[in-house]
């Protein structure tokens, strides 16, 4: 078949040259990449791509926040003193310890160790596990206060109206986080065992470096979750 | 003897060439293929029945504007007919069309590549869309859904009746759909270019869909969120946007326009990529001012980021918001009119045929500058007052999206026909539907100019005495619009078996895409292309001139 | 112009002029360019078609000063424009101070007036020809807009608060009213007409009729009913801000900022009184969100209003309510709104 090296004005041709050592027949190369470089450039430009949308896609929410906080402080404070300081600062921890496990399992995976890998990624679902535990216990005090909003809420003060939708915010905020958690989780699981089975090397870590970048992705939402919900009311006394 | 027999097997094999669509039959060959140029079809099967089903429900609209009072249908069901009509057309149609068929398709031929970075995901994004429209069919079979394709609330979150949150899930998925088809196109144009091809080099088509996947990957997340919050609101009672607690539905306005008005230039730009194609192709002349069209795509899709408050000037926003919002909408159709000049540049001492494609982009030239045009006078706060919710924003955004995108899709529909397919359609059936429909869009679209400037409100199932004649032509229009539809439908697909077969470079046109078989093998170029010329470049003997 | 085809609306404002204008230049401006680009292209085609498959075209590549003149011009046409049209959108929202009131409700699927004077109407306005109109507009449910073509005005009437449309109708006659903003089943019916009359017509027109008591007095009953008397008074006993002379006076709030009163506040005190503290008083009113509707509100707005301070140190509050339209050009009625909106 022809290609499109026609003389012309042009300078001489350059190709790159992509490093031969690289995999060239590495199994998990896939067949419309020149190389492994290729491939895991690629990938990570997607992830970061995606981790952008996700940014994008909790703004919205964020900015409802921001908007209704400025409208309304005082309902918010009052509201947000509601919440269990202390649970969610366990979280934030518990969650900021996950990050911990899961980047010592990407350092694991770069270097090949199949059972550290498989036990940090274990150590990193525990630890979400326990972060969605507390989620579920601080849900389940919400309902028993009537602090869910809809037909049942109810609140005593004048600033009823505001709080429940500080609750409404609350609850959509930290439930997308939770959701997010949940979906990462059997991620997790899939590269725990595909650590296990020796999957992961120098040459090859693709898969559990972007999954760590989304664990550390959910992490930070986490982060400016914390103190814009539970950290509002600390000047109010704990009702 | 041997010697016969091996040249008459090679004769064989030379004829029974393997292509993308005989490399393989069958229905799961098809359904779970990963190469991007099956998605493609996928695609275009796809997307051409949701536009016949949002196109039934344009009828069934302008039937029942023949007449002043609402005769044909009740209320409900008209204020269904308009809404499903845009929830189809806009998510289910314009936005996914040009990018998906022709993107697809075309993106990795145009740059040299095996394939889009990530083939699987590209699946899950046609499988996406089918789930998306899956609940879209649904709530139109449950009895459709009535708050117009903006939701606005508190009419969608606690007045409706009707089937918000179904239609509300189907839009959602599908924003997945059009996200993961935007990162796909970014990262294989990123790094998957064939060496030589500078960003520089790379056809404008291949710079209007990164413009448009930058849109899609950054917008479309914040109006997945805005409808999760209204079918969280409609469910669960979470109540953000209710006035009652003390929301504030405006806020609702800003969270949606915020994508949806980038939204209207990832429907927009593909469709100028397409024009940038065929002009120059058609005229087989290099683009006027290649640099300043190729930035003047990425503008539009950074400045229109920062325009949506234009679509609320009446809606209580801040005055002093609008008219910033009204600046950054004037300075936004700029590099949209730098286009237009520069396409029309290019047709200067070229050499033009007038075949179809070329027909198709003359039609978007004119169409989409009068739409454009009329877009001026909606970034006018003071006047955009007056017409705010009339028929002259809906005659201006159907000739954006109507007179420009479909026109767009339609050209490049043909003009990469036979690439594609490996057939060529009818010329002379062609050229008369291009001419009908052009035709029957300026019948049906311009007297509504004069309805909305007459104060003839949108979303009007009866309308006063007045405005009948008006509207009589518009829906005579409409039917001729609709006869022009039909023609391609038919001749295109009677072309797939029955049209004469189509050699490589039919057009005789620059590009990769043209540089390998019609159809192209699974693997697009059997041997990796090197670029060493510039884009377009049709006449690299006589030297270049700098006017 | 054919008959029986209309095809440009009657203007019956001193703002339909001046819209007309901008529009016109601008239907000028488009079809100036849109000539000159459908030329240019039909005429290329036809004079540069293809006459041979052979021939090549010169690699024309571009051209700085061709893409710095169309850039330049759009640019300083499109700013012409933006500053004319912004010009008069401001103008729009500057209300004149000696503007009539009317306040509207919109609901579905009809508009309600209620004139200052007590005159009530549905799906109907009458107003004065030469007198400047001040509609303030909410909604008691979804989304609406008061859209009236031939005055080229429209203005979103949204739950939960207040907006503000004003007009001055240059011609008597009868004119459509729209609702503008999709609201539901009945949303093409909810429309209307708006009388403009010669201003004794208009006079008779207002006192004619069952007028029943002034908006004012109908808000200064709710006031006592709803007990709002108990903490809102001038003595000692008041456990709320004195409402005497608060209409269009700045008020300092408990966290340190200070807000203009205007209706909007005047609502939201009522329906979300925590919102805004003023500085000195506790948090302690209860919300009357749900116990008024919204031409209760509308009615104790045109109460506070009209409440001045004494003349006299320690007297009653004088509780006059603002007159409807002067009975001639000249005469001036009560305070004067602040007459812009919070931008």
């Amino acid at each position: 078949m022809s290609d499109v090296t026609r003389g012309g004005t042009a300078g001489p041709v350059h190709v790159p040259v992509r490093g031969k050592a690289h995999g060239h027949d590495h199994p998990a190369l896939v067949h419309h990449f020149a190389d492994l470089d290729q491939q895991r450039e690629a990938s990570s430009l997607g992830m970061w791509l995606f981790i952008a949308q996700e940014i994008m896609f909790f703004g919205g929410l964020f900015l409802l926040y921001a908007v209704y906080r400025n409208l309304y402080p005082h309902a918010f404070a009052e509201a947000s003193s509601h919440l269990d300081w202390k649970l969610g600062a366990l979280n934030t921890v518990v969650l900021i310890g996950s990050s911990l496990t899961m980047a010592l399992g990407v350092h694991a995976a770069a270097l090949g160790h199949r059972k550290a890998i498989a036990w940090w990624l274990i150590a990193t679902i525990v630890l979400g596990a326990v972060f969605l535990g507390v989620k579920v216990v601080e849900y389940g005090e919400k309902f028993e206060h009537h602090l869910v909003p809809g037909p049942h809420f109810h609140y005593e003060g004048p600033d009823a109206r505001p709080a429940q939708i500080f609750f409404s915010l609350y609850f959509s905020m930290t439930g997308l986080h939770a959701l997010h958690m949940i979906v990462g989780i059997p991620i997790l699981a899939c590269m725990a065992w595909m650590g296990w089975r020796g999957r992961f090397g120098p040459e090859y870590h693709t898969p559990v470096e972007l999954t760590g970048l989304y664990w550390h992705f959910v992490d930070i939402i986490w982060i400016f979750l914390f103190p814009l919900l539970y950290l509002l009311g600390a000047h109010q006394p704990h009702m | 003897m041997s010697d016969v027999n091996t040249a008459i097997d090679a004769a064989r094999l030379r004829r029974a060439r393997l292509n993308y669509l005989n490399v393989s039959y069958g229905v799961k060959s098809w359904l779970l293929t990963i190469d991007h140029k099956r998605i493609a079809l996928l695609y275009l099967a796809s997307v051409s029945i949701m536009f016949a089903v949002g196109g039934a429900f344009a009828v069934a609209i302008r039937l029942e504007l023949v007449t002043p009072p609402g005769d044909l249908v009740q209320s409900e069901t008209y204020n269904k007919l308009f809404t499903m009509h845009g929830v189809v057309m806009v998510f289910f149609f314009l936005i996914p069309a040009i990018p998906a068929v022709l993107g697809n398709f075309l993106i990795p031929l145009m740059i040299g590549a095996r394939d889009l970075a990530f083939p699987r995901i590209n699946l899950l994004s046609w499988y996406l869309y089918i789930l998306g429209s899956a609940f879209g069919v649904y709530s139109i079979v449950n009895g459709g859904v009535d708050t117009g394709w903006t939701f606005y609330v508190p009419y969608s979150t606690l007045y409706s009746n009707s089937n918000v949150v179904t239609t509300g899930i189907a839009a959602f998925i599908i924003r997945f759909s059009s996200i993961l088809t935007g990162l796909n196109f970014i990262v294989t144009i990123h790094k998957m270019r064939a060496p030589g091809l500078t960003w520089f080099r790379l056809p404008l088509f291949v710079w209007a869909h990164y413009a448009t996947s930058i849109i899609m990957v950054l917008g479309t997340p914040v109006i997945a969120v805005t409808l999760l919050s209204v079918i969280v609101e409609r469910t669960l009672h979470l109540g953000l946007f209710d006035p009652a607690l003390g929301g504030d539905p405006v806020l609702f306005q800003h969270l949606f326009w915020f994508y949806s008005h980038p939204a209207v230039y990832i429907m927009i730009l593909p469709a100028m990529g397409v024009i940038s194609e065929l002009v120059t192709a058609m005229a087989r002349k290099r683009i006027f001012g290649y640099g300043v069209v190729a930035m003047s795509s990425m503008g539009i899709a950074i400045v229109g980021f920062l325009v949506w408050g234009h679509h609320m000037f009446v809606s209580g926003q801040s005055t002093y918001a609008g008219m910033i919002f009204s600046a950054l909408s004037f300075i936004v159709a700029i590099p949209s009119a730098i286009k237009v000049f520069n396409w029309t540049a290019t047709l200067y001492k070229g050499s033009v045929s007038m075949q179809t494609p070329m027909l198709y982009a003359m039609g978007f030239i004119g169409l989409f500058t009068i739409g454009g045009l009329t877009g001026l006078f909606l970034a006018a706060m003071g006047l955009d007052v007056h017409v705010h919710d009339t028929y002259f924003v809906v005659a201006h955004f159907h000739y954006i999206m109507v007179g420009g995108t479909i026109m767009g899709y339609l050209g490049g529909l043909h003009f990469w026909w036979p690439k594609m397919t490996g057939r060529m359609y009818p010329e002379w059936w062609a050229r008369v539907a291009a001419a009908v429909v052009f035709i029957g869009f300026n019948l049906t679209f311009f007297p509504q100019f004069v309805l909305g400037y007459l104060g003839m409100p949108r979303r009007y199932h009866a309308y006063v005495d007045e405005f009948q004649v008006l509207n009589v032509m518009s829906s005579a229009g409409a039917s001729i619009l609709g006869f022009g539809y039909l023609l391609p439908a038919i001749y295109l697909i009677w072309s797939m078996r029955y049209g004469p077969v189509a050699v490589a470079n039919p057009w005789g046109a620059k590009g990769l895409e043209w540089q390998t078989p019609s159809p192209p093998p699974p693997e697009n170029f059997p041997v990796q292309p090197v670029v060493v010329e510039e884009a377009y470049d049709y006449a690299p003997e006589k030297g270049v001139v700098v006017v | 112009m054919p008959p029986g085809i209309p095809l440009f609306p009657d203007g019956a404002s001193t703002m339909a002029p001046r819209v007309d204008a901008l529009y016109l230049f601008l239907v000028a401006l488009s079809a100036f360019f849109s000539i000159i680009i459908f030329t240019a292209v039909i005429v290329f085609a036809v004079r540069f078609r293809r006459r041979s498959e052979g021939e090549r075209p010169p690699a024309i590549l571009g051209s700085l000063a061709l893409e710095l003149v169309w850039t330049l011009v759009p640019l300083g046409i499109v700013a012409v424009i933006f500053v004319w049209s912004t010009e008069l959108f401001f103008s729009m929202h500057r209300v004149p101070p000696e503007a009539m009131e009317v306040y509207v409700v919109g609901k579905r699927w009809m508009w309600k007036a209620q004139h200052l004077t007590g005159q009530r109407e549905i799906n109907e306005l009458h107003v004065p020809v030469g007198v400047p109109v001040r509609l303030l507009l909410t909604s008691e449910d979804v989304i609406h807009s008061f859209f009236v073509p031939a005055f080229r005005v429209k203005k979103d009437a949204l739950p939960g608060r207040y907006s503000i449309l004003w007009f001055e109708a240059t011609r008597p006659g009868k004119y459509h009213l729209f609702c503008a903003e999709y609201c539901g089943t009945k949303h093409s019916a909810m429309i209307g007409t708006v009388t403009v009359m010669e201003p004794a017509a208009f006079q008779a027109w207002l006192s004619g009729g069952a007028a029943g008591q002034s908006l004012a007095s109908a808000g200064e009953k709710l006031f006592q009913d709803l007990g709002c008397a108990t903490c809102h008074r001038p003595d000692t006993l008041a456990r709320g801000p004195n409402l005497e002379g608060l209409f269009g006076n700045p008020v300092r709030l408990a966290d340190g900022g200070a807000i203009t009163a205007d209706e909007s506040y005047i609502r939201e005190s009522i329906v979300t009184p925590s919102a805004k503290v003023v500085a000195g008083f506790q948090p302690i009113m209860p919300t009357y969100q749900g116990l008024v509707a919204e031409e209760g509100l509308m009615q104790l707005v045109a109460y506070v209003r009209s409440l001045q301070r004494p003349a006299v140190a320690g007297g009653p509050p004088t509780g006059t309510s603002v007159q409807g339209a002067p009975a001639g050009p000249g005469a001036s009625p009560g305070p004067a709104p602040p007459g812009q909106e919070r931008p």
